[in-house]
This record gives C-alpha cells, sequence and structure tokens, in this order.
C-alpha cells in the first residue's frame, strides 16, 4: 500500500488516472467535454465536490458506520450525503459567492450523479487511508479529471473542424480519440512502480 | 433482524438529519430572488432551449429584469410568453407576429423555360454567378436548393419541379432562407395570411408572358377587384399589404396568370337561408357572379363559379348568409 502521500497524489493524478484507467465518470467526460470553457468549468467543480464530499463520507464512514457495524450501506449512505452535500453547497455558493455559483452553473447539481464523485468515496475507504490520505488521493483525482477532460475538449475542439466520415462524427469519434489518448496514458503504467 | 432494523434507524435517521439541516440551512440562505424575476420565469415556457441567446430561462430572466433585453426573444412560448411578460412589467411590447417563410416564385421547371444547359455546381449561388442562374426569368428562383441547405429546422426541400417546398409545420419563421437566398425569391409573411403574390418579376406584359407560364405581367386586374385596397403596383409587381389584406382570395382567382397562392387547404361555401329577402345585395358584392335569382325571391349559390371568398355574408343585412364546410380552415394551415 502506497502511503506516501506524494506518491499517493502522483498515482491519482496521472498513473491510475480515473478517467483513462479506472474509465469511471466517463458521462461528463464526454458530455461536457465539447469546449474547453466547459471543461474547465466541469473540472473545478469537480476538484470542489470531490474534496468536500471525500471528507465528509470519511467521517460518515469511520464515526457511524464502522462503529454501527453497517459497513454494506455505505453505497446508500455516500449516495444520500453526496446529494445532500452538493445541495447545500450550492445553497452556500448561490448565497455568498455568486460569481463563483454561476461560473459553475449547471455542472454542480449534475455532479451530484457523477460516479466519480462515489468512486473516489470508496476508494479511499478500499485504500484504507487516513484523512490526510484521503484528501491527497481526492485532490490528485479531481486534477486527474480535470488534466484529461481539458486536453481532451482541445481535442474535440479540433475534431470538430477535422474531415471525418459522416458515420463517425461526434460521438463515435470521439470515443476513438478516448481510446487513443488512453493508450498513451497506458504509458504511465509502472512509474514509481505504482499500478491499480 | 437487529442488523436490519439498525440499518433502517440508521438510513432513516441520516435522512432526516440531513433533510433537517437542508431545510434550516435553506431557511438560513435564502436568498431574496427578485420577485419579478421569479414571476417572468413562471410566465417562460422553462424548456431552457437556448433560442434566446441565454443558457436558460432563469437566466433570461435575469436578463430582462436587469438588462432590460427584449421580451419576445423567446419562440417557444410564443404567443403567450411575451405579453405576460409585459403585463408582469406593465410594459407595452410590441410582439412579434409569427411569419412563415413562403416562396414568391412559381416558375419550376414546367412553368418557366431554361435559357441555357447549365452544368456547373450545384448551389443556387454559383448558378447565380453565370448569368444569374440558367433560367429564361432573371428575377425568379434557381431552384437548386441552396436555401434547404442553410435551413437549421430541415422544413425546405426541394421538389420535382426544382422549386423548394416549404414545411409550414417545421418552418419557424427564423429569416435565415430569405437573407440567404441569392434571389431574393423568399420572404416571411404573416403565419396567418393565407395569401400571397408569388411572383418577383419586375417585367411586365410580353416580357414576362413570353417566359413564364405563371408569372405576373403587372395587369392591375388583382389591384381593381381588391374590395380591401390591399394591393398596390410598384415596380410592375403587386404590393400586398398584409394589414389590410383579409384572405378573401378574390386576387387569386381573378388574376390571369395565377401569380397568386392561396395557403388554405380549403375553403368555405355559403349557404342562403330562408331568411333572405332578396334584397340582391350579394348578388352585386359577388365578384363571380355565383348568385343568382329573382328580386324579392330568395337568392341561390351557384356554387360552381363560388370561391368561398365570403363578401355576401358580410353585406347580408339580415344574416340569411351562412358559412360552412372548410371548418377551422385557418388552423389547418397556421
Amino acid at each position: 500500500m502506497i502511503t506516501n502521500p506524494l506518491l499517493i497524489f502522483v498515482a491519482a493524478f496521472i498513473v491510475n488516472n480515473i478517467l483513462l484507467m479506472r474509465y469511471i465518470g466517463l458521462c461528463p467526460f464526454f458530455g461536457v467535454s465539447t469546449s474547453l470553457s466547459t471543461a474547465f468549468g466541469m473540472s473545478t467543480a469537480v476538484l470542489f465536490v470531490m474534496l468536500l464530499s471525500t471528507w465528509v463520507t470519511w467521517i460518515i464512514f469511520h464515526f457511524v458506520l464502522l462503529p454501527l457495524d453497517l459497513v454494506f450501506l455505505r453505497t446508500a449512505a455516500f449516495i444520500l450525503v453526496i446529494a445532500a452535500l452538493v445541495q447545500f453547497v450550492e445553497m452556500f455558493l448561490k448565497k455568498n459567492f455568486k460569481t463563483l455559483y454561476t461560473a459553475m452553473g449547471i455542472y454542480l447539481p449534475l455532479i451530484t450523479t457523477n460516479c466519480a464523485i462515489l468512486a473516489v468515496t470508496f476508494l479511499v475507504i478500499d485504500y484504507k487511508y487516513s484523512l490526510f490520505q484521503s484528501t491527497i488521493f481526492a485532490i490528485g483525482t479531481a486534477f486527474g479529471f480535470g488534466l484529461v477532460i481539458i486536453l481532451f475538449s482541445a481535442i474535440r475542439e479540433r475534431l470538430e473542424f477535422a474531415p471525418i466520415s459522416r458515420s463517425l462524427k461526434g460521438y463515435p469519434i470521439a470515443f476513438i480519440a478516448a481510446s487513443l489518448v488512453a493508450l498513451a496514458f497506458l504509458g504511465f503504467i509502472g512509474l514509481f512502480g505504482l499500478t491499480l | 433482524m437487529t442488523i436490519f432494523l439498525k440499518s433502517i434507524i440508521m438510513l432513516g435517521s441520516l435522512g432526516l438529519i440531513l433533510g433537517v439541516v437542508l431545510a434550516l440551512i435553506f431557511q438560513k440562505l435564502a436568498i431574496k430572488t427578485n420577485d419579478l424575476v421569479e414571476r417572468i420565469k413562471l410566465a417562460l415556457p422553462g424548456s431552457n432551449c437556448g433560442i434566446c441567446a441565454f443558457p436558460g430561462c432563469e437566466v433570461y430572466a435575469e436578463k430582462i429584469v436587469k438588462d432590460g433585453i427584449a421580451l419576445n426573444r423567446c419562440l417557444p412560448g410564443e404567443p403567450e410568453a411575451a405579453s405576460k411578460i409585459a403585463k408582469i412589467l406593465g410594459k407595452n411590447v410590441e410582439i412579434k407576429e409569427p411569419m412563415i417563410a413562403a416562396l414568391t416564385c412559381q416558375g419550376g421547371k414546367v412553368q418557366c423555360r431554361e435559357r441555357f444547359i447549365y452544368d456547373g455546381g450545384t448551389d443556387c449561388r454559383q448558378a447565380y454567378i453565370l448569368h444569374g442562374g440558367n433560367k429564361s426569368c432573371v428575377f425568379g428562383c434557381v431552384g437548386l436548393g441552396h436555401c434547404a441547405s442553410v435551413c437549421p429546422f430541415g422544413a425546405i426541400k426541394i421538389g420535382k419541379n426544382r422549386l423548394p417546398i416549404i414545411n409550414e409545420r417545421k418552418c419557424t419563421g427564423c429569416g435565415i432562407c430569405v437573407k440567404e437566398c441569392p434571389k431574393m425569391t423568399l420572404r416571411l409573411i404573416p403565419r396567418t395570411k393565407l395569401v400571397y403574390l408569388a411572383c418577383v418579376s419586375k417585367d411586365k406584359g410580353k416580357a414576362v408572358k413570353d417566359i413564364c407560364s405563371v408569372g405576373c405581367f403587372a395587369c392591375n386586374i388583382c389591384i381593381k377587384v381588391c374590395p380591401y385596397d390591399a394591393l398596390n403596383m410598384e415596380n410592375n409587381l403587386p404590393v400586398m399589404d398584409f394589414s389590410r389584406c383579409t384572405d378573401c382570395v378574390i386576387c387569386v382567382h381573378k388574376c390571369p396568370a395565377k401569380s397568386f397562392i392561396d395557403r388554405a387547404k380549403a375553403r368555405p361555401y355559403p349557404i342562403i337561408s330562408s331568411l333572405c329577402n332578396g334584397c340582391g345585395e350579394c348578388v352585386k358584392v359577388c365578384q363571380f357572379n355565383a348568385i343568382e335569382g329573382n328580386p324579392k325571391e330568395r337568392h341561390k349559390i351557384i356554387s360552381a363559379k363560388c370561391i368561398g371568398c365570403g363578401e355576401c355574408f358580410k353585406v347580408c343585412s339580415v344574416k340569411a348568409i351562412k358559412m360552412a364546410g372548410a371548418l377551422g380552415y385557418q388552423h389547418k394551415t397556421a
């Protein structure tokens, strides 16, 4: 088990990238990566929510579910907590940081149903990370998500103007391009001896 | 069993706590959203389609209140939305009349001869560069379908006669085809109006007759027969004043070249009841001699001649004439 915070970060950031290595969170990956600005908005929102939800669910798990011996309920409990949390964050931002709220726009409520968020909350528990390590892991994962989605949105913007045959236009070519990007990321496997 | 109970209690209490906390927070963080914005939002359809050029109905409502953006940008909400918003704001808006694109040329392959064999590119604009296209009428539609390719709603198709056919259900009256047509043969007409002149030829007399069987040759008949003075001759073309036109279709039937188009799928016909006192007013007003009868006797409609213009209905003083058939014919086309 990796314990070095730096290595946890690198592993979550690049080596075990959540989008390209774990294939989690593909819906926003294809849905929001059509332009650079929306991709950036989505990745900041993911960073924000991922961090908060990891903290809260870690606390819930270790101080509620474990003592009560109800570990099997974590999926239901986590979804509940994340949904409520996002709702709260949305209200808080709307009240106090109006600009941030409008910048994130629709992506904030969308994240409630983002599997990447739920996956991270599960993974930090499966890896038996401490709260600090979980934080590092969540930040790394969110950065990895942002890196790939922003990189890919640039590719998507170029794809718009590329001469692509009609049958492949749109999502088909996006999936093909994503697979090539994933192949490129495969090169990071084994970096510092880190793998899934 | 205990685990079963424990999980129910745990999840239930978690949900309860979260719910209560959220409700409390909501009260504390409740933002006094502008009451106006909220009400305008309700007046909008709420489909967040983005036709108004804003990300959603809420943003558009905000922009209306704060920046004074025009109220009539919501197409799906028409015609109610703009007037509702105007009521809320206490403003008067010009509500845009819903329009529809109409092709003002009937000179297809059959009606209008070709001047030369055109073998070039397959876009109207390319053909237009070569002596204004190969139709013998230099004003009319080229018929290569540039309008069909630019229509964002797929409402235009090129028919067999090499003329665009506009699907009235799909057309939203956005006017893109009108701007793009190199010949300016397309125009926007009010959606509720059924009659329009379908010719753009500025020639007159023999010059038109020779090249096109449906071209307007500026004979002035339509202007004379129009009971409402809705037509005016300008540049050898009768120009329709849609605010005056009542869609009576008299011009359509009187036009010797059949240059007018009636969008109505069916027309009503009059029935003269026994109330008729034979005053003869209707006979005077009928331009098609479709009413006959002796004075002081009940008159009769000659249905073969009647076009269903409804002039007799309007003029009858004893209300003996009723218009029947073609129920709701205006809705059919609108």
